[in-house]
């Protein structure tokens, strides 16, 4: 059975590996080979003496950073309580980790944008205002983390449930308790350990959305990596597509090493 | 968090069931907290906007359903209509083209290959966004690289078109038809293909009364998913296509900017609220089916 389909499964793949080959090696040559240039590499050699190549990038790492500290730290209690007694919350954090899927992005920023613009209109003598004020920080916008754990919420909740599905919590905590162990020793010396690959895939998908992010940031009008290559896009064509192609290479490389690591990289990532 | 849990270790005498609900509760009470100010807070202001109209004379603002019918005519009618017809078909086309990638894949036996594809689809159904667009704008753009070398421009090609974002769109919806049709190919189970042979039945027979019956609920949960994914797409198409090809995700961003008429500032919200609906419809098309199907996986 399996011979006889064999040109059929190699046909297949061939025009596969055409269609999703094509673009990334029609991009390397876009970017090298310039009209009227010859071969050059001058897309790749400028990028980093590039105005707002670096400052955005270190300001999406951060948001990166502060993002995945924000999500682990409200969705690892709340999932591991899940597991150990809580099991009548199910629910309730199903749908709260599911609300992000039915309001895409561009819907979400449009409520955000909304509630930012009460500031100046009707809070300007209270003290709230000074909070408006400080999330919208250009050097550090607060607000883009507040949007980003929300998204990040189903792909986080995914990944910590099914890596707790293959552990036994329960037993986990039980034995650390009866050992003497305190409940955040039980915690942060049992459970944990056993959760590493989850935790790595949670952080690396968080990694990926907020590295990607351009919907929220543009319409708030801050400038992170994506919003960046956007920008540059317009006046230097060749450098903003050998940008997009080292952040493939860059996401693709994370992935790869997270799948060395042992964390499990297709069940989580099932939403795109 | 960690108080929680000490407040309860410093009651070492408490009932089993007293200790376990405390900090049960107490756990997920901050990401109660945090969801209802983070997302509860922007959904209530859009709910309130899309249905409030405020009047430029005297500035007082009064509740109506006016928002909502604009958002329904004209051009942002042809905009919403143009979001799903466009998700529509390059989720019907994926699904058709995935479906046997993923079956070449499931079927091989090497494992290397099967691991490298998957984890492949697991970068790129992540590869929307501004990488793409400019990836295939360097491909196929007017001074794209194939576009030159092969003069298609010459053959009426327009990247910047409806079918130009289809070819896009099917760049990260491909990889992500792979990734949920892949569980469900390994659930069909040799001893069916072999009892469909054993009486007589053809490949073709077996495909068309046996595997496909099995996989229609899979196949149904993936074309709503990958069309709630390009639904919710924006930033391909705006680095993209600018305003070229009608879509719902651009006007409102357009109008968010600002790009509107005077009196219909809220349209932007009575935009996302129609965008909320339909992807609020496609969950409640995909999670039965998923736990349709996930019965044969089980099984």
């Amino acid at each position: 059975m399996a011979r006889r389909l064999t040109p059929w499964r190699w046909a297949v793949l061939g025009l596969a590996a055409l269609y999703f080959l094509v673009p990334l090696g029609a991009s390397v040559v876009f970017t090298v080979d310039v009209p009227g240039q010859g071969v050059t590499f001058d897309a790749y050699t400028q990028i980093l003496s590039t105005d707002g190549f670096l400052s955005s990038l270190v300001l999406s790492l951060e948001l990166a950073a502060a993002t995945i500290a924000a999500v682990l730290l409200l969705m690892v209690p709340a999932v591991v309580a899940l597991r150990l007694g809580a099991p009548k919350l199910r629910p309730v954090v199903e749908v709260i980790c599911s609300l992000p899927l039915v309001v895409p992005p561009i819907a979400f920023v449009a409520g955000i944008a909304t509630v930012l613009k009460w500031g100046p209109d009707h809070l300007s003598r209270t003290p709230l205002f000074q909070t408006f004020v400080a999330i919208q920080n250009p050097s550090f916008p607060v607000v883009l983390v507040l949007a980003y754990v929300v998204m990040a919420l189903p792909f986080v909740y995914r990944a910590l449930d099914s890596g707790l599905r293959a552990i036994d919590v329960r037993t986990l905590v039980e034995a650390a308790r009866s050992c003497g162990a305190s409940w955040p020793q039980s915690l942060v010396r049992a459970v944990l350990p056993n959760l590493r690959g989850a935790l790595l895939n949670a952080a690396f998908l968080t990694l990926a959305l907020v590295l990607g992010e351009f919907t929220v940031a543009r319409l708030l009008g801050f400038q992170p990596f994506a919003v960046w290559i956007y920008n540059v896009g317009g006046s230097q064509a060749q450098m903003s597509v050998a940008v997009s192609v080292l952040s493939l290479l860059v996401t693709w490389a994370l992935l790869l090493a997270l799948a060395g690591a042992g964390g499990r990289t297709r069940t989580a990532s099932s939403w795109g | 968090m960690t108080a929680a849990l000490t407040r309860a270790d410093v009651a070492p005498t408490a009932s089993v069931k007293r200790r376990r609900h405390a900090p049960g509760w107490l756990a997920v009470l901050p990401l109660l907290v945090f969801t209802a100010i983070a997302f509860g807070i922007p959904a209530v202001a859009m709910l309130n906007g899309a249905f409030t109209v405020k009047d430029q004379a005297t500035g007082a603002s009064s509740y109506t359903a006016a928002n909502l019918s604009t958002s329904l005519q004209g051009p942002y009618l042809t905009a919403l209509l143009g979001s799903v017809k466009l998700s529509a078909i390059s989720a019907a086309l994926a699904a058709v083209l995935g479906l046997p990638l993923a079956q070449a894949v499931v079927t091989s036996r090497s494992r290397a290959l099967r691991e490298a594809v998957l984890t492949a689809s697991g970068v790129l159904a992540n590869f929307g966004g501004v990488p793409l667009a400019f990836a295939f704008v360097a491909t196929l753009g007017n001074a794209g690289v194939l576009t030159v070398h092969l003069g298609l421009a010459d053959k009426g090609w327009d990247l910047y078109s409806f079918w130009g974002l289809v070819i896009v769109y099917l760049y990260f919806l491909i990889p992500l038809m792979v990734l949920t049709i892949t569980p469900a190919l390994d659930g069909l189970r040799s001893q069916w293909r072999e009892a469909a042979r054993n009486n007589g039945a053809t490949s073709v027979q077996y495909w068309r009364h046996v595997a496909l019956p099995v996989l229609t609920p899979s196949l149904m949960g993936g074309f709503v998913l990958l069309f709630g994914s390009a639904f919710a797409a924006y930033a391909t198409a705006a680095a993209m296509v600018g305003s070229a090809v009608p879509l719902v995700t651009l006007q409102i961003a357009d109008a968010i900017s600002g790009n509107v008429l005077i009196g219909q500032e809220n349209v932007a919200l009575a935009l996302s609220l129609d965008m909320v609906l339909v992807a609020g419809l496609v969950m409640a098309v995909y999670l039965p089916l998923q736990r349709r199907s996930a019965r044969w996986l089980d099984a």
